[in-house]
């Protein structure tokens, strides 16, 4: 007779001394493992659940300005550094880690319109309303200086709008053209222009840096090369666009902010529909900023909130607001794509988190393995209504929550009308337009 | 310079007799020698054919082990459906071949590449079934099926490959040449294993209020029992320290430990009443009346019991709360099992059928006839594959069937009956409900068990038999037994311990712990069951059991169909969608010509062009339904000759 029974050592199983961690052997058979799909639904379940717990995005808000934010930019190569503009004329500059106003400068009279960075951070350029360009230093004045800029640039017409080249010394303003400069000189080394409208912003794009596009009042935006003397082509829309921002990963994209709630991204080869049409906003939209990792942006709006949309979704993922924000007019996403700044109307600039469950700090290895699990379930059972539902819930503010009502029910009585005109007129005369059709007016080379 | 020495060369070829009776260690390189390694063997009985059969398989995994690795690699991955993932490994694997790389000493690596892993125990825990074809969808979704796909194939071998670590090894009880294993009695055995497993082995005499029912806790480190004139105590049975003795002073019919060893429900003569490990009664649950039996289901903090009034009631133990209350409309209820699969209960009547429940449902899931006479007892193995009752008399018929296939990679699924009629039966519970073996035993089973590792118990009187099969949870041969044992008294209670090759059974003479060897799981995960926590680790997994509580409504016989995609819902939505828009937003849109350039576009051309693909596809449509009334007219044909006719089939519908 051969006989073993199963005789285990406990000391295999126990820990030696009370300082070490427990022991935990691990067997993966799946019969040890019973309900393995329904304790990882009940899992994901509690994971979201607990993501809209900890949903606390706001983290500080920078006061100091003496009239509305109208324009932030970011240190290109310090991540607590920012640039602030305001409709006094203000420039300050923040640091972000100890959320204090390190520096202020009286710029412009009347608003500063435009700010913008040098690509070596150590100057940055301000347009205002006093027709000048000025660039500054970024470090302040030594003991006994007088705040003076550097240079400054007096232009026939106001600037609306400033950007720098992400590479060589040469700036783009806009006003009633676009204007390409030389950092050496005091004139415009280019001007463009296709209209007569006021042109509100132009941007560079940061990968193929020679291409430019600004956005005009007479509805259109207009792409330019720098290296030609006219532009390449432009796009009307039913409305005006605000302002229009580059995709950082992708050369050909750019995503719109525009009057009628929607921000369209844009492939640059094919104007003549918009990859997608981005709806979610309840009044126009004021500004739009790309992640650094492209894959999403930020929107600021008239509606008081700030919207972050995935590229490829058209519903935005995120609402942030707060009873005290007013009208959105500047938001910017920070360069390690943790943050969101947002300027607005009532003198404040706001700092969040751009995922808004998201702890911040150093994280332990098991916290971080825990917090991946997680991320993974919820992936995994996204699609079951229960966890959709709350994954999705936002509370919106009475204004923002009535207004998508009532625009929901404008919307439902525009497709009825439309459906039943198809079904009373003859077949194939009212033919079915997608919506990204729907706004483009026309492209013109 | 010195190398190592390669693997299978320089095995030392001592053999004493120590080493005989001793298992051989196996290294982590070498192929699987015998199946008595790790996930291979039930071990038990091994005859001298087997032997042959062995060799023959030793033979053919020494040839495997002389390929490639790479070579094994590509036998791993042969299953797959494309090839296309595993290539860049391929590659990776191929430019470390042991010739070509050498370290910066200068020294070969003797193992190189990942340690290989064989196909059968990847499939173990293989997910997907991959002989499916996946669904027709948008070439994007295709995409993410198919990285899903390959990841749930890598995951699996990486679980495969991690059995290595598993510390201990089943065990195993052989006879000599001739020798029936069935013959061995428990005091051989205790004499030839080490003293802490003869320890396992005890008798309790306790003649004066039997007779006794017991449980083991899920950890398998507690014990508790009830003799039926109200003595219920619990114990922690390794240590042999008593946690409480009380009499309730009261016929007690059943007892169970809750989700751990702190509470015990006890089914009295009136009402059921929990208990804490000290003998407190913390509840008396009024609406659970003249309860026979009580099961409890781990992970959904579910006591049910079923009454003589006929209800089988389920009890949220975490609130309190009854969450249904089910009427079998059978009459008394003395037969209950758990299927620990998916948490179907499992109930037998006097009229030969087993039911099963669960408490969304009103009506059972399913009605299974398996025997002539009353079911005796029912039992569901762990893997949740089969279960057992006795009968008087044998017979099956098929009456309601209600469960998917599940996926083939769970394989083996049995519940063992036994009825009045003397029989003993092994239903397959994969959709099929057909008994796959049965046997009539002399006096009828009144009471089973199933082991980890798929060892079944079956109490006759005062005689326990087990029998095993051919491997883990491997169909039980019912032909002879592997060991049998004569109790004091009438077997009343039968349990297998968890993670101990041991045997309890509660009978009128008091308790016994009988020594079953290769009966239980050797390695425990300790996150889900560990018997060793501390007191620190049972409070933080009770917290996270209750945090992942499943809710009741998920009780369904198929656990696994929460993952599944919901077409019927889905296509209720595409239709309504439709409706509110007017048109098919996912339709093709139909074919339009792109104009040609210099002039070789006329009207003309451009209806041709339309009108051929036109064509193209109407006669794709018409040779796809055609193919399909082929395969339909084959089908009716077909069906005839393969199966008899039964004069059962007047029942099916």
């Amino acid at each position: 007779m051969k006989v073993k029974m199963l005789s285990r050592n406990p000391d295999n199983y126990v820990r030696e001394t009370k300082l070490d961690l427990q022991r935990v052997p691990r067997n993966y058979d799946p019969t040890l493992h019973p309900f393995e799909v329904p304790r990882e639904y009940i899992r994901a379940l509690n994971a979201t659940k607990l993501e809209r717990v900890f949903a606390k995005p706001f983290l500080a808000s920078l006061d100091g300005h003496r009239d509305g934010v109208n324009c932030l930019a970011k240190h290109p190569k310090s991540l607590a550094t920012v640039l602030s503009g305001a409709c006094d004329g203000e420039v300050k500059i923040w640091n972000l880690t100890n959320r204090k106003c390190i520096r202020t400068i009286q710029a412009h009279e009347g608003f500063v319109r435009g700010i913008c960075t040098r690509f070596c951070g150590t100057s940055f350029f301000t347009v205002g309303d006093d027709k000048t360009v000025k660039q500054w230093k970024m470090d302040g004045p030594s003991y006994g200086e007088v705040e003076e800029p550097l240079h400054t640039i007096l232009g026939k017409t106001v600037y609306t709008g400033i950007d720098h080249h992400w590479k060589d010394p040469a700036f783009a303003t806009c006003g009633q053209q676009v204007d390409i400069w030389d950092e050496q000189r005091t004139n415009p080394i280019c001007s463009m222009t296709w209209g007569f409208d006021s042109i509100n912003s132009v941007k560079f794009n940061p990968i193929e840096t020679f291409i430019l596009g600004s956005c005009a009042s007479d509805r259109n935006i207009v792409l330019y090369d720098m290296r030609q003397a006219t532009p390449l082509k432009k796009v009307i829309l039913d409305m005006r666009t605000n302002t229009i921002c580059w995709n950082p990963m992708e050369a050909f994209i750019f995503t719109a902010a525009n009057e009628d709630y929607n921000l369209y991204t844009f492939d640059m080869r094919a104007l003549d529909t918009p990859v997608k049409v981005h709806m979610d906003h309840v009044s126009a939209v004021l500004d739009v900023d790309y992640c650094p990792t492209g894959k999403e942006f930020v929107s600021a709006s008239f509606d008081k909130s700030i919207r972050i949309f995935p590229v490829n979704k058209s519903r935005s993922r995120e609402v942030y607001h707060t009873k005290r924000m007013q009208h959105v007019i500047c938001v910017r996403w920070t360069a390690d794509s943790k943050y969101i700044m947002c300027g607005s109307d009532e003198m404040n600039i706001r700092l969040w988190k751009a995922n808004a469950s998201e702890k911040l700090g150093v994280l332990a290895s098991r916290e971080r393995a825990a917090q991946d699990y997680n991320q993974k379930l919820k992936e995994k059972f996204q699609h079951h209504p229960q966890i959709k539902r709350i994954a999705r819930h936002r509370h919106l503010p009475k204004s923002i929550y009535s207004q998508i009502q009532e625009q929901r029910i404008m919307r439902e009585a525009r497709r009825r009308k439309e459906l039943n005109r198809r079904k009373h007129s003859k077949p194939g005369s009212v033919p079915v337009v997608e919506e990204r059709k729907k706004h483009v007016v026309a492209v013109v080379k | 310079m010195e190398t190592v020495p390669r693997p299978g060369k320089g095995v030392p070829l001592k053999k004493d007799k120590l080493q005989a009776k001793r298992k051989k260690p196996r290294r982590y390189w070498e192929e699987e020698t015998a199946p008595t390694a790790a996930g291979a063997s039930p071990g038990p009985p091994r005859k001298k054919k087997k032997n042959l059969e062995l060799r023959r398989q030793k033979l053919k995994n020494a040839h495997n082990s002389k390929k490639s690795w790479s070579s094994k690699k590509s036998q791993v991955t042969k299953k797959s459906r494309e090839q296309r993932r595993p290539r860049e490994q391929k590659n990776l694997r191929e430019q470390k071949k042991p010739g070509s790389q050498q370290s910066l000493s200068g020294a070969q690596d003797p193992f190189p590449g990942p340690a290989p892993v064989p196909v059968q125990k990847a499939r173990k825990f293989c997910r997907i079934d991959k002989s499916k074809k996946l669904p027709h969808s948008l070439p994007k979704t295709q995409s993410k099926l198919e990285v899903a796909e390959a990841l749930e194939e890598e995951i699996s071998i990486k679980a495969a490959r991690s059995e290595l670590l598993l510390a201990e090894e089943p065990g195993f009880l052989e006879g000599d040449d001739g020798e029936d294993t069935a013959k061995i009695r428990q005091a051989d055995i205790v004499e030839a294993v080490d003293i802490a497993s003869a320890a396992k082995h005890f008798d309790l005499n306790l003649r004066q209020f039997g007779p006794y029912r017991l449980d083991y806790s899920r950890t398998g480190r507690h014990m508790t029992f009830a003799g039926r004139r109200g003595h219920v105590a619990a114990l922690d049975w390794v240590t042999k320290k008593l946690m409480c003795e009380i009499n309730v002073m009261e016929a007690v019919r059943d007892i169970r430990f809750l989700h751990s060893e702190a509470l015990l429900a006890v089914a009295q003569n009136r009402w059921l009443h929990i208990y804490d490990n000290q003998g407190i009664e913390l509840h008396c649950v009024r609406r659970c009346d003249r309860v026979t039996r009580l099961e409890f289901l781990p992970f959904h903090f579910l006591l049910t019991t079923a009454s003589e009034t006929g209800f089988l009631t389920y009890l949220d133990v975490s609130v309190g709360k009854i969450v249904a209350a089910l009427n079998a409309r059978a009459g008394r209820l003395n037969v209950m099992a758990q299927n620990p699969y998916n948490a179907v209960i499992h109930l037998g009547h006097s009229n030969g059928t087993v039911s099963l429940w669960s408490p969304s449902v009103q009506e059972p899931l399913a009605k299974i006839l398996c025997h002539r006479g009353g079911v005796q007892a029912v039992a569901v193995d762990s893997t949740g594959t089969l279960a057992l009752n006795c009968v008087p008399q044998g017979g099956l018929r098929l009456m309601a069937i209600l469960l998917p296939q599940p996926p083939k990679c769970w394989d083996h699924r049995y519940m063992a009956t036994s009825g009045l009629d003397h029989q003993l039966k092994v239903f397959d519970l994969r959709g099929t409900y057909q008994p796959l073996s049965a046997r009539t035993l002399p006096l009828g089973a009144g009471h089973l068990a199933f082991s980890q590792r798929g060892l079944l118990a079956a109490g006759m009187g005062d005689v326990v038999n087990i029998w095993t099969g051919q491997g883990k949870a491997t169909l039980p041969a019912l032909e002879r037994p592997y060991l049998t044992h004569r109790l004091a008294g009438p077997v009343h209670g039968l349990q297998f311990c968890p993670f101990e090759d041991v045997l309890g059974v509660g009978h009128s003479g008091g308790i016994t712990s009988m020594l079953v060897p290769g009966a239980a799981e050797p390695n425990f995960d300790g996150l889900e069951s560990n018997p060793y926590r501390s007191r620190k680790q049972r409070q933080e997994w009770e917290v996270k059991a209750l945090l992942e509580k499943v809710p009741a409504e998920l009780i369904c016989l198929n656990p696994r169909a929460l993952a599944e995609v919901d077409v019927i819902s889905l296509e209720q939505r595409k239709k309504e969608r439709m409706e509110r828009l007017g048109y098919d937003p996912e339709a093709k849109a139909p074919f339009q010509p792109k104009p040609k350039r210099k002039g070789r576009s006329s009207t003309g051309s451009m209806v041709k062009r339309k009108k051929k693909v036109l064509e193209q596809e109407h006669r794709d449509k018409v040779r796809q339904s055609l193919e399909e009334q082929q395969k339909q007219q084959k089908q009716q044909k077909a069906k005839p000759t393969g199966v008899q006719p039964s004069a059962l089939d007047r029942f099916v519908r």
